[in-house]
């Protein structure tokens, strides 16, 4: 399958003063997943609610499964499946209740919606817990159910905002493995995230954007030759040695690439390969043990800071939307 | 999961959109059993405090300010109940789920008539609950079967119309917290600046002025004059010409607004 599930085309969407989209151009292929990458206000959550239809955009269009966002909105609906940052579910309701309530509002019979929640709930390991209250969810058990409830119908397309910002490693690697199925099964994912691994892993395009404007596109892979070359790193064993290391490594970096000190490790971008065996005699020779030495490909982390000129933010804040501070965590 | 596609078919139907949502909201009262104090029991303690500690001082006799009362702590009762309208809406906005529901195919309006719908069953329920535990406690409808039944539906109407000003509160208001903040200070001062609790004619008269200008005075006395038999034409006419009027305001106004939320 090689059409698009999704194009938009110099999408502009502003807040007052702040342009939260200023000028976004992006094509989402079926039965892919599309990793919309970028810092906190980058205008990840704003692309998504222009393209599902929450927002309009000021300027520019987008078309949905075939649809356009701003003339047939309707349409769209039917196609998608939306996952917000926080997890949209009703905590007053119980799990089954959440999603039996969804069946019954796209006009689906009792029975059905029944069955359909129950299918759900099993397949998000939540069956234990389907007549609890939400508020007693856990954070993990919360977000598989919303991502459950954007499933109800059935979505041609899903979109999923940070859906794993704020849970822990297994939660999160356990939501990875649902998003792999589904894409699996055909559904198209468009991901928002600021977390480089979680694009790495799981996004097959990716688009970085910054300020609301695409700073730079492509698969993983793509983006990580991108920065060109490979990355030398080395640790040392006693940290005294870390200046005469990084000094070492400075050599290495033509002149252009300055190495970048952790604290623990120093690591360096480099294009010649040679470099590895050569570091190992200076360091040798100038009598520094280290602990780890190695060459690598450029990790994501690495790719957006070479592209937006800063380290990608974890805190947990609402991206976009400034107008409107209208989520609290 | 199974992968067969299904697109619903046709147009959204507004009817069913809207029971189930209204079936969401009163679900809501099982999972949060303080609004049913809030919407029986509540009112009823209002009612024994103020007929029994107030009302021998100000009607002579605690039977005879419970039937002057009680169309007053009615309506009062009723005019407080939207309150959970406000909050509920409120928290829906924060906590994501009315981005949910417009990502929806359904009916937009659903979420408002489905609110409406909810409210007006709590409404009724308040309704039932005060006046039973007041015919308990001695009350007589005095104005006739028919009048009982006019008062009942002019309180339920009421209620309703309230809906819309705490809608655009709680659609409007950043927080719940000044939901509170907002609605007591409009609410409050609404109820007790009327003819509920005493004569307007044993006021100053800059408050008078205010009393009559009311209209919450106006809902209290059409109910009066229909649950004990009395004037009722030119109240009737006053609170209906309110009532009309405040929803032609505050519902376009919370409908606007719910729709500019984002």
């Amino acid at each position: 399958m090689t059409s698009s599930a999704i194009e938009a085309e110099g999408l502009v969407r502003t807040f007052g003063k702040v342009r939260a989209l200023d000028g976004i151009d992006l094509v989402a292929r079926e039965g892919t997943v599309f990793g919309l990458l970028g810092p906190n206000g980058a205008g990840k959550t704003t692309a998504i609610r222009v393209l599902s239809t929450l927002l309009r955009p000021d300027a520019g269009r987008a078309v949905v499964g075939g649809y356009d966002v701003v003339r047939e909105p309707a349409k769209v609906r039917g196609l998608i499946g939306l996952t917000g940052q926080y997890a949209a579910v009703d905590e007053l309701l119980s799990g089954q209740d959440n999603l039996y309530m969804i069946g019954r509002l796209l006009g689906w019979r009792k029975a059905d919606a029944r069955a359909r929640a129950a299918e759900l709930l099993e397949a998000f390991d939540l069956s234990h817990a389907a007549t609890k209250y939400v508020k007693q969810y856990s954070g993990g058990m919360r977000r598989r159910l919303d991502l459950a409830a954007s499933l109800v119908g059935r979505p041609r397309l899903l979109y999923l905002d940070e859906p794993t910002t704020g849970l822990d490693p297994r939660s999160r690697i356990d939501l990875w493995g649902m998003i792999r199925t589904l894409v699996a099964e055909g559904t198209t994912v468009l991901l928002t995230t600021q977390y480089l691994e979680e694009a790495d892993r799981l996004a097959d395009e990716i688009v970085v954007i910054d300020h609301g404007k695409v700073i730079a596109a492509g698969t993983p892979q793509q983006l990580k030759m991108r920065i060109g070359g490979q990355v030398l790193q080395a640790q040392p064993a006693d940290p005294a040695d870390l200046v005469a290391t990084e000094a070492i490594l400075a050599s290495f970096g033509d002149g252009e690439n300055r190495p970048h000190n952790d604290g623990q490790l120093i690591s360096i971008r480099i294009n010649d390969r040679a470099a590895l065996g050569q570091a190992v005699r200076q360091l040798d020779d100038a009598g520094i043990v280290v602990d780890d030495l190695s060459l690598r490909r450029p990790s994501l982390d690495e790719v957006f800071l070479a592209v937006t000129g800063h380290v990608a933010e974890e805190d947990e804040l609402g991206d976009a939307a400034p107008a409107d501070e209208r989520r609290t965590a | 999961m199974s992968s067969i596609t299904v697109v619903p078919a046709g147009r959204p139907n507004v009817l069913s959109n809207t029971l189930t949502i209204a079936r969401r909201n009163l679900l809501h009262i099982k999972a949060t059993p303080e609004q049913l104090v809030e919407m029986s029991i509540q009112p009823l303690m209002f009612l024994v405090l103020f007929v029994y500690v107030f009302g021998g001082a100000i009607a002579g006799s605690s039977k005879e300010y419970l039937q002057f009362a009680l169309p007053g702590i009615l309506v009062q009762a009723v005019s407080f109940l939207p309150f959970t309208t406000a909050l509920a809406l409120n928290t829906d906005f924060q906590r994501g789920v009315i981005d949910r529901f417009r990502s929806l195919p359904i009916a937009r309006s659903a979420v408002i008539s489905g609110r409406i719908a909810a409210d007006g069953v709590r409404i009724l329920w308040s309704i039932l609950i005060i006046t039973g535990f007041s015919m308990i406690l001695g009350f007589r409808f005095t104005g006739g079967t028919a009048g009982a039944f006019g008062a009942v539906v002019l309180v339920l109407a009421w209620g309703l119309v309230m809906c819309w000003p705490m809608a655009f509160i709680g659609i409007t208001a950043r927080s719940p917290e000044s939901v509170n903040t907002w609605g007591f200070m409009i609410i409050l001062p609404l109820t007790f600046a009327s003819s509920a609790f005493a004569n307007p004619d044993t006021m100053p008269g800059w408050l008078q002025a205010i009393v009559k200008a009311n209209p919450v005075t106006s809902v209290i006395d059409a109910s009066r004059g229909l649950m004990l038999g009395g004037p009722v034409a030119e109240p009737l006419t006053k609170a209906v010409v309110w009532m009309i009027a405040l929803t032609a305001l505050f519902a376009p106004l919370a409908i606007m607004r719910y729709r500019r939320r984002i």
